[in-house]
């Protein structure tokens, strides 16, 4: 059990400043996240794409942005579980008892939602079939290679991952290589060894293809893809591969009592707290009269958030107010003054 | 009090409104008038029609504004842009005839404009 003044679910850039707005005032704090890297919609969605809005940063990409914030909480000691899912959040007298997909739990008056558009799952095939064979025949990811040893893959999608894949596991099986359409996003080195693989008769290519049903018992037998033109095919294969990226999905925040509005939280907006005292909301996932879904928002949010969990944390001492240009306490804690 | 009165008898007339049909998978059709200049996806949102999420607010960063477009008004839209395609890899069940709502700007000559909304964003 992990003791916290305050836990924060989601590492995007809204839960990375209110870490260090949580910090500079003296609480500690960890940071839950479902995917396997800090950065949020930043890192995952738009790591090359320039972002023109941050105050005082003219210019910088998704990754640019998250490095910086990382790099603005090297002062503190902050804990980050990764690859974790917040499943659960029950009241535990005056605490709340949050546990995670990998059975971590922790014990805090405060829990910080900075969970964007919900957390981040990959995209599935529209076969309803497919379910039946998920995570034994048919994987969104791959955690051990070698269960794919000289078996037949079929691979569906168009960028990096689908690619890269191709060619690594092209080196000891029998490989499909599935897509919509003639042309791939993945890098253009990656494609060209793509098509030397195709050309040398190591990968089978199928484009303006897409994955229509699956057979097998127990156990994936054959697949059908159909052409734009309708044309079905059957491939013989023992394994499909689907990477289609990652989507947002709310997930388990619906089930915590919170009152919703479509997938947002409604929050009042002098502590960003929600119907349930103890949990806000701030960044993309909070709603109130005049929100803005900008990172500039979310970092206002968070901080006032953070001075709303003092409250709950230290109840027998009162928060002041202080700058960093200023206040030795806080330059101690930013480690400038000894 | 004259430009006030003005106002308030003749603005709407200037705010050019196109109407757009959207037609969800269980063939409901909606006929809204969206303003010019909006995004057939912003259209939907701000009506409530069922079936377009838009998870990014329209940063053409998800793929869960998708929809299909009759063929003889695919053509007549603008062109899509670098990066559309590579979202619609990822959209479920993606046709020849898909975009992304968050990409189509109304305007005057999109006056009538249907789009079909798949079963699932996701």
């Amino acid at each position: 059990m992990n003791k916290t003044d305050a836990l924060i679910i989601g590492a995007g850039p809204t839960g990375l400043f209110t870490a260090h707005q949580l910090k500079l005032i003296g609480l500690d704090c960890e940071i839950v996240d479902n995917l396997d890297k800090i950065g949020g919609q930043c890192i995952e969605l738009y790591p090359d794409k320039p972002i023109y809005d941050i105050p005082a940063v003219p210019e910088c990409t998704g990754e640019e942005l998250t490095n910086n914030l990382i790099s603005q909480l090297k002062p503190f000691d902050i804990k980050f579980h990764l690859s974790e899912r917040v499943e659960e959040v029950k009241k535990e007298d005056t605490n709340w008892l949050v546990k995670t997909s990998s059975g971590n739990s922790f014990l805090t008056p405060n829990v910080i939602i900075a969970g964007g558009v919900g957390s981040f799952e990959p995209r599935k095939f529209a076969p309803k079939e497919c379910e039946k064979y998920e995570n034994k025949s048919l994987f969104y990811s791959v955690k051990d290679k070698n269960i794919f040893n000289g078996k037949i893959v079929s691979i569906f999608g168009g960028g990096d991952s689908a690619l890269d894949w191709a060619i690594e596991l092209s080196k000891n099986c029998k490989i499909n290589l599935i897509h919509r359409r003639d042309e791939f996003r993945g890098a253009q080195a990656t494609v060209d060894k793509m098509q030397e693989l195709v050309k040398s008769g190591k990968i089978n290519l199928f484009t303006k293809y897409q994955l229509a049903n699956v057979y097998g018992d127990q156990k994936l037998e054959s697949i059908d893809i159909k052409h734009d033109n309708n044309e079905i095919k059957n491939l013989k294969s023992d394994y499909v591969l689907g990477f289609f990226g990652l989507i947002m999905q709310l997930g388990p925040i619906a089930n915590w009592g919170l009152n919703l509005n479509k997938k947002t939280i409604e929050v009042d907006t002098e502590r960003f707290e929600t119907n349930q005292k103890g949990i806000y909301a701030v960044g993309d996932i909070c709603n109130y009269p005049g929100k803005l879904k900008l990172i500039l928002s979310g970092f206002h949010e968070g901080a006032l958030a953070a001075r709303a969990c003092f409250k709950l944390a230290r109840p027998n001492e009162k928060y002041r107010f202080e700058f960093t240009t200023t206040s030795s306490n806080l330059l101690k804690r930013l480690g400038k003054k000894e | 009090m004259f430009y006030i009165l003005a106002l308030f008898f003749f603005t709407p007339i200037f705010i050019s409104m196109a109407k757009i049909t959207y037609i969800t998978h269980e063939n409901e059709k909606h006929t809204i008038e969206v303003q010019n200049g909006l995004t057939v996806m912003e259209g939907a949102v701000q009506n409530d029609i069922p079936g377009i999420d838009a998870d990014c607010g329209g940063g053409m960063a998800c793929a869960t504004c998708h929809v299909y477009v009759k063929e003889d008004w695919f053509n007549k839209l603008l062109k899509k842009e670098d990066g559309e395609d590579d979202m619609l890899d990822m959209a479920f069940e993606p046709k020849a005839n898909s975009r992304l709502s968050c990409q189509i700007i109304v305007s005057d000559e999109i006056d009538g404009l249907e789009v079909n909304i798949p079963s699932k964003q996701a």
